[in-house]
């Protein structure tokens, strides 16, 4: 009973977050100002955060919090507030046939996607870290990251380095 | 010394090397050191090959000498080497003395000519080439000095390119020896597949001679001819003789040289050299003696109406390489060679005369306005008169033995015919008319020079005499090597070649050349009536030769006026043989036209239309093409991005339906 | 009778729809920088498929993975939008349509 109760409560959660994020997604999309669609692209951010609590990723998920919904989308608003944007004029849908056909087969994608999804469940060979060890999540990817990944991460180390100087770079002011 | 046969052509090469790489920056001088001492040293080479030859017995007068193997192809081999045996020699003694003094000669002639080391290198490049002609010991050799020959006589024959009539006989003279080397080309590769058809794949003269008795009397036949073809167009015989006449363009020693003393002897050098093979084939000697006979007396005619002493001398070169045809074509080989040898120190002789006279008068050629220059240039003329005496048939000089040989020969051979001995000794006699008509107007009667011309008349300085003076005697002294039995001589010259070219003392183990033997015999010279039948021949030859002389005098110097009142008398006549018989108009109209037709409509039609309109046509399409394709480039970001979408899609539905459905 | 819980496709689907909106919208709107937000809720539609799987496959190798896609996500945005004001410096405007110099 408990666990009939907890599962329909994950039931619950993920139901109500994967509606919120779809709808906020679709809004980001579709809204005129630019501060709206970032500040639903946070929504969307931070819903999908919670549904990476439900699969035992509390550590991504905090990284979503603090480095996408946190960092990136502020970056994202201090350029448009920078930039000084007017309100993109609506006048006349001006759609190009490529973006229609583009939208159209992006839908019949989705559908596939679904279709295959359900058709066949994934399966693989299972690994070694159960539900259960991850809960001390960020210990078991600091292991994993620090010993076998350990290239990667110095690689793109290198890489933040890289983008860091070449936004300095491109955005100074030329005299 | 025989085994350095090879330095006999390689001292004319090294000449056309230094002359052509170093020869502006050495200067006239050195040059005019290095052309001719380089073929001295050819000619003292042969000499002493020559003489290391006579120390040997006839029979074992043979010596090749490979230099490196030059085609090695399955059972096929062909190398470059040279042979000794007394054919070569003798011709390489002739090439290299005759060359040795007209390059001498030339020093003088060409002294003023901007061209002068350009003119040694490529007389250097002709006698290298002529030597390999001669002493190749396969019949690839042969041809590559056969077709050098014919480049250096484009070359010289168009030495002064610019002028358009020069350039313009140059090439005529290559086009048309190419006519004929298609022939020769043609019967080396009937010889070669005809004699692999029994196993034997080879080209070299020892073993095709050995192995000819196996191929069948057709297939020689057909191989002889087409050889033949080769020799008349590099010989000058009919129809392929009309880019001799206009070889005259070329400077008088060229002339003298290439086309009087060598060149267009190495047909008849071919023929005697393949001699086994036309021994086979007596259809294709019948050819070769009518034709040579026919472009004698035809030729002959000609040179009775020409006013270009060079001209004349020209024509009358085409004559004499159709008696040693005819000589060659009745089975008398050594006569036509030895005919080669005193024809070429005579004729030599006359052109080189010639070229004194132009010196002289300052370049003129026209006869009509020579005459009276006996006593002003007394070494050309007497030079020039011993010459004429020779091409006569004077007895005493070296003409008369051997063109008396030759006559001998066309009545009496077992190939001979009286009709042919006939026209011979009828071209003979024009020989005589023509030639002496040539001296009487030059040298003789009034003088119809211009006096601008007449005040710097002189005469040409030693170095050009000199040759004339060697030559001269050479005319007079060459014959003796050939008297002939029946006035007590013992024929040395045929004795000498018997071994290559067939004789009555000739091999008995050489078993191919026995149907030579048995027609010598047969025919022999040791019967009494032979002997008095030979003297009569040589009579009349004799008398037929004065008549001759006696007409060119009434025509020339006691009646002067007469050759016009013919002229006008038989007016068509008359401009019909000056006009060469028209044949070069009617090759013209016959085969260039049509040639130069086809290559227009080739070019347009083909060329233009189809060739440059495929490929400009594809360069077209592709352009059209990508003007289409460029528009995807819209420059548009999300344009780009869509594309990108579509591709993805296909790749991962790809994916989704191969791991849903197989 | 146990509920059973909720099963991988669910979330595979959800992150398949997120995709989907990110890509209409990437193709769809003018804006350069709301353009740049689809882009990275593309990515992020991604990150969720990676964790879903290494959820369910008990692996932590889809985990790296979209630690990974999140820093080079944040880098990206960094050198983004730095061209983003450069070309608004030189064109004023930030319009994907107008900015078409390399046209054939």
């Amino acid at each position: 009973m408990a666990e009939n109760v907890a599962i329909a409560f994950q039931w619950l959660v993920f139901l109500g977050v994967a509606f919120t994020s779809i709808i906020a997604s679709i809004l980001v999309i579709t809204r005129k100002n630019p501060i709206h669609s970032a500040l639903f692209l946070v929504l969307t951010f931070l819903c999908v955060a919670v549904i990476y609590l439900l699969l035992y990723s509390q550590f991504i998920a905090i990284i979503q919090v603090v480095v996408y919904a946190g960092a990136i989308v502020m970056l994202i608003i201090f350029v448009i507030m920078l930039l000084d944007l007017e309100e993109e004029l609506r006048s006349g849908l001006k759609l190009l046939y490529s973006k229609v056909i583009g939208g159209v087969l992006m839908v019949l994608f989705l559908f596939g996607i679904i279709y295959s999804v359900v058709a066949k469940s994934p399966t693989g060979k299972l690994g070694s870290y159960t539900p259960d060890k991850l809960t001390a999540n960020v210990k078991a990817v600091g292991e994993v990251l620090f010993t076998q990944y350990l290239f990667p991460f110095e690689i793109v180390s290198i890489l933040l380095v890289a983008a860091i100087v070449g936004a300095v770079v491109l955005s100074k002011k030329r005299t | 010394m025989l085994e350095n046969v090879w330095l006999i052509p390689l001292f004319p090469a090294i000449g056309f090397i230094i002359n052509g790489l170093f020869g502006k920056r050495l200067g006239k001088r050195a040059v005019s050191w290095i052309g001719p001492s380089v073929i001295g040293l050819s000619f003292l080479t042969s000499i002493l090959i020559f003489f290391e030859l006579l120390g040997r017995p006839p029979m074992e007068r043979h010596f090749e000498k490979v230099i490196f193997d030059w085609v090695v192809s399955g059972s096929f081999q062909t190398v470059i080497g040279y042979q000794i045996d007394p054919l070569s020699i003798l011709m390489a003694l002739v090439v290299t003395g005759v060359s040795f003094f007209i390059h001498i000669y030339s020093v003088g002639y060409m002294h003023d000519d901007p061209g002068f080391t350009r003119y040694f290198t490529y007389l250097n490049l002709f006698v290298f080439m002529m030597l390999n002609l001669i002493l190749a010991n396969n019949f690839l050799l042969m041809f590559v000095g056969w077709e050098g020959v014919g480049l250096c006589s484009y070359l010289l024959i168009g030495f002064w390119y610019e002028k358009d009539s020069a350039s313009n006989a140059g090439k005529k003279a290559f086009v048309v020896n190419r006519v004929g080397d298609f022939g020769f080309i043609l019967g080396m590769f009937l010889l070669f597949t005809s004699l692999g058809e029994h196993g034997i794949w080879t080209l070299d003269f020892t073993e095709v001679f050995a192995n000819a008795s196996k191929l069948d009397p057709s297939t020689v036949t057909a191989i002889t001819i087409l050889l033949f073809i080769g020799a008349c167009g590099k010989s000058a015989q009919i129809p392929l003789y009309v880019w001799l006449p206009d070889a005259m363009e070329g400077p008088t020693p060229v002339s003298s040289l290439i086309h009087a003393a060598t060149m267009v002897t190495a047909g008849v050098y071919m023929v005697a050299r393949c001699n086994i093979l036309y021994s086979m084939a007596p259809v294709a000697m019948a050819v070769v003696a009518i034709v040579g006979v026919a472009t004698a007396i035809y030729t002959a005619s000609i040179g009775f109406c020409q006013n270009d002493i060079k001209k004349v001398l020209a024509y009358s070169t085409i004559s004499q390489l159709g008696y040693m045809f005819l000589g060659v074509g009745v089975g008398a080989f050594s006569a036509g060679i030895f005919h080669l040898m005193t024809h070429a120190f005579f004729k030599g002789l006359l052109f080189l005369g010639a070229g004194s006279v132009m010196h002289a008068l300052s370049g003129e050629l026209d006869m009509r306005k020579m005459g009276a220059l006996r006593n002003k240039i007394p070494y050309t003329f007497w030079t020039f008169f011993i010459a004429t005496l020779a091409i006569a048939g004077i007895p005493g000089l070296s003409g008369f033995f051997s063109k008396d040989e030759i006559l001998w020969q066309a009545f009496s051979s077992s190939h001979g015919h009286f009709l042919l001995w006939l026209v011979a000794a009828v071209a003979a006699g024009m020989t005589a008319f023509y030639m002496f008509r040539a001296l009487f107007m030059t040298f003789f009667g009034e003088s119809r020079i211009d006096p601008h011309v007449a005040h710097h008349i002189h005469e040409s300085p030693k170095i050009m005499t000199i040759p004339l003076m060697v030559l001269a005697v050479l005319s007079v002294i060459g014959g003796y090597v050939g008297v002939p039995h029946v006035l007590g001589g013992a024929n040395h010259i045929h004795e000498f070649l018997a071994p290559v070219l067939g004789g009555a003392e000739a091999t008995q183990t050489h078993a191919s050349l026995s149907i030579l033997s048995k027609a010598w015999a047969s025919g022999g010279e040791t019967g009494g009536h032979s002997a008095a039948l030979e003297l009569l021949m040589m009579v009349i030859s004799v008398v037929i030769a004065l008549i001759g002389i006696g007409m060119a005098y009434l025509f020339y110097i006691k009646n002067p006026a007469l050759p016009r009142q013919l002229a006008e008398r038989w007016r068509g006549l008359y401009r019909l043989v000056l006009n060469k018989y028209y044949i070069d108009e009617l090759y013209e109209v016959l085969f260039i036209n049509s040639l130069k037709n086809l290559s227009t409509g080739l070019w347009k039609g083909f060329d233009e239309l189809i060739i440059d309109g495929t490929v400009n046509g594809i360069a077209y399409l592709i352009g059209w093409l990508s003007s289409i394709l460029r528009k995807m480039q819209t420059g548009l970001v999300q344009n780009y991005a869509f594309s990108m979408v579509v591709g993805g899609i296909i790749l991962v539905a790809y994916y989704i339906v191969r791991a849903l459905f197989y | 009778m146990t509920i059973p819980p909720v099963p991988p496709e669910l979330y595979l689907v959800l992150s398949a729809v997120l995709f989907t909106v990110g890509v209409i919208g990437a193709l769809t709107r003018r804006n350069a920088i709301v353009v740049f937000m689809c882009i990275e809720m593309m990515l992020n539609s991604v990150n969720l498929t990676f964790i879903t799987l290494s959820r369910f496959l008990q692996s932590l190798d889809g985990v790296i993975f979209a630690f990974f896609v999140i820093a080079v996500a944040a880098a990206e945005a960094a050198v983004g939008l730095a061209i983003f004001v450069m070309i608004y410096r030189s064109k004023e405007t930030i319009n994907v349509d107008e900015v078409n110099i390399l046209k054939w």
